[in-house]
């Protein structure tokens, strides 16, 4: 009996859950990153909490997306160098939905716990209680996006030699408007706005995420292990 | 099929070398008389703007580099698209000689914005959405480069480039919309806004000439790289060394 797509998936998902509960300091060393960028700016900027306001959606994205980039390094790679991808890719199973599974996992082990931890860092930085539902569901959801975007410039990089700073340079073009509509979201939640129109068309880039971005990520995969 | 035996010489390196050779002269001669005809009739013959006076002028140069800065982009992607689906080596070589020369055009079109910006807005930068797209798309530029130095195998690079030149160029209009939404939100008083005046026909014919004359010349510098990218690529292939003997 063959194994269906979809059961293939959560078997990798399950998996790279496993994994990261036994080797926790994946997930924890992220969110000390964050948490750290968060700090220096105000030893930067001003320690002036209504000027710091201002500046707290920039401070929270710029954290998030540089965190993010940090973790997505090790999306493929540790897989890659012990040859794990490899087996996926003969295993006859659709390459596609096991490297959506794992960039989901990814993201819920990097991309959520960033989002959920992100009103410690808002509340440091003046932003209201009221507010911090809109931070944290345009942080969940606009972390979504760049993970699935990211997955494409993690699986690129995998051929090349110093692929950190080769992963930046591919992947902050294109998470522009996740930037532009996830900061705006951010602003408008502290300022008491609606965060609607921001938030649809963020989550319209991750619905074309997800339709596209495994297809471009398990192509750039199989090129990187020929 | 016969029709069809164009496409597949398109495929062959020695064919496609012997091609540009032929071509290059020729583009090459009619982007100059373009360029020529064109300069003479935005810098002599068209009247000086109403509102503007002399400094419109720059858009001679600076809307034909900005339009093929994407034109060239896009082309990228094209070859790089052929490349991937038909595995055509002669089209990932198009692509990788693609990319330096649109990235000078990108570069060419800031250059002439900020010069153009300075007595028109007063200052050599603004983040007009323009302008910021435009940047956006220069690192793009760099992002396609850097892979493609990035990685040692040459079939692994052209492969890995072509995808990200085409995830590119799927973003292009979302960052283009991105960031027009953004400015929009936080448009100063300092911007003057350019709207689209109709320009009277003694102005835009040598526009019109000048963005020919620049796609004249991007096909002729194209042909030149792709000529030494293939010589490069097919170094150890018997038809070179009867090409250079």
């Amino acid at each position: 009996m063959k194994t269906t797509p979809l059961a293939a998936a959560r078997l990798v998902a399950m998996r790279d859950l496993r994994l990261a509960f036994r080797k926790p300091s994946q997930v924890i060393q992220p969110l000390m990153f964050f948490m750290i960028v968060a700090t220096l700016f105000p030893l930067t900027l001003t320690p002036e909490m209504s000027r710091l306001r201002d500046a707290a959606p920039g401070v929270l994205w710029i954290g998030a997306l540089l965190s993010s980039l940090l973790a997505l390094e090790f999306l493929f790679r540790d897989d890659a160098v012990d040859g794990t991808l490899e087996q996926f890719a003969l295993s006859g199973q659709s390459l596609t939905w096991m490297l959506f599974a794992k960039t989901c996992t990814h993201w819920m082990l990097t991309g959520l716990p960033l989002a959920l931890s992100a009103p410690i860092a808002a509340a440091a930085l003046g932003v209201s209680v009221g507010a911090m539902v809109g931070v944290v569901a345009s942080l969940a959801l606009g972390s979504f996006a760049m993970s699935l975007v990211g997955a494409i410039g993690a699986g690129l990089t995998l051929g090349a030699r110093r692929g950190g700073v080769l992963l930046s340079l591919l992947t902050l073009p294109l998470a522009v408007p996740i930037l532009i509509f996830g900061a705006r979201a951010t602003q408008l939640a502290i300022t008491g706005g609606d965060i609607a129109p921001p938030m649809y068309l963020l989550g319209a880039i991750a619905v074309l995420g997800v339709t596209l971005a495994p297809l471009a990520a398990a192509a750039a995969v199989r090129i990187g292990l020929e | 099929m016969a029709t069809w035996t164009w496409f597949h010489r398109l495929a062959s390196p020695p064919h496609v070398y012997a091609f540009a050779r032929r071509w290059t002269p020729w583009f090459g001669g009619f982007a100059a008389l373009a360029m020529g005809a064109a300069l003479y009739g935005g810098l002599v013959l068209a009247p000086e703007d109403y509102q503007q006076k002399d400094a419109f002028r720059m858009v001679y140069v600076h809307a034909p580099t900005a339009w093929l800065s994407l034109m060239i982009y896009t082309t990228m992607a094209v070859a790089a698209a052929v490349g991937l689906i038909w595995r055509m080596k002669v089209a990932h070589a198009a692509a990788a000689a693609c990319a330096p020369v649109g990235a000078w055009f990108t570069v060419a079109a800031l250059g002439t914005g900020m010069l153009w910006g300075k007595p028109m807005w007063g200052a050599y930068w603004v983040w007009d959405p323009r302008l910021t797209a435009e940047l956006v798309l220069l690192f793009l530029y760099f992002g396609y480069m850097g892979l493609r130095a990035g990685i040692e195998d040459p079939v692994k690079a052209d492969k890995a480039s072509a995808v990200l030149a085409v995830v590119g160029v799927i973003n292009v209009p979302i960052i283009k919309f991105s960031v027009e939404w953004w400015n929009s939100l936080h448009q100063t008083a300092t911007v003057m806004q350019m709207g689209k005046p109709k320009m009277d026909f003694d102005m835009l014919w040598p526009l019109l000439l000048m963005f020919l004359a620049f796609a004249l010349y991007f096909v002729a510098v194209l042909l030149i790289r792709l000529r030494a990218e293939l010589l490069r690529r097919e170094r150890n292939a018997s038809w070179v060394r009867e090409v250079l003997a």
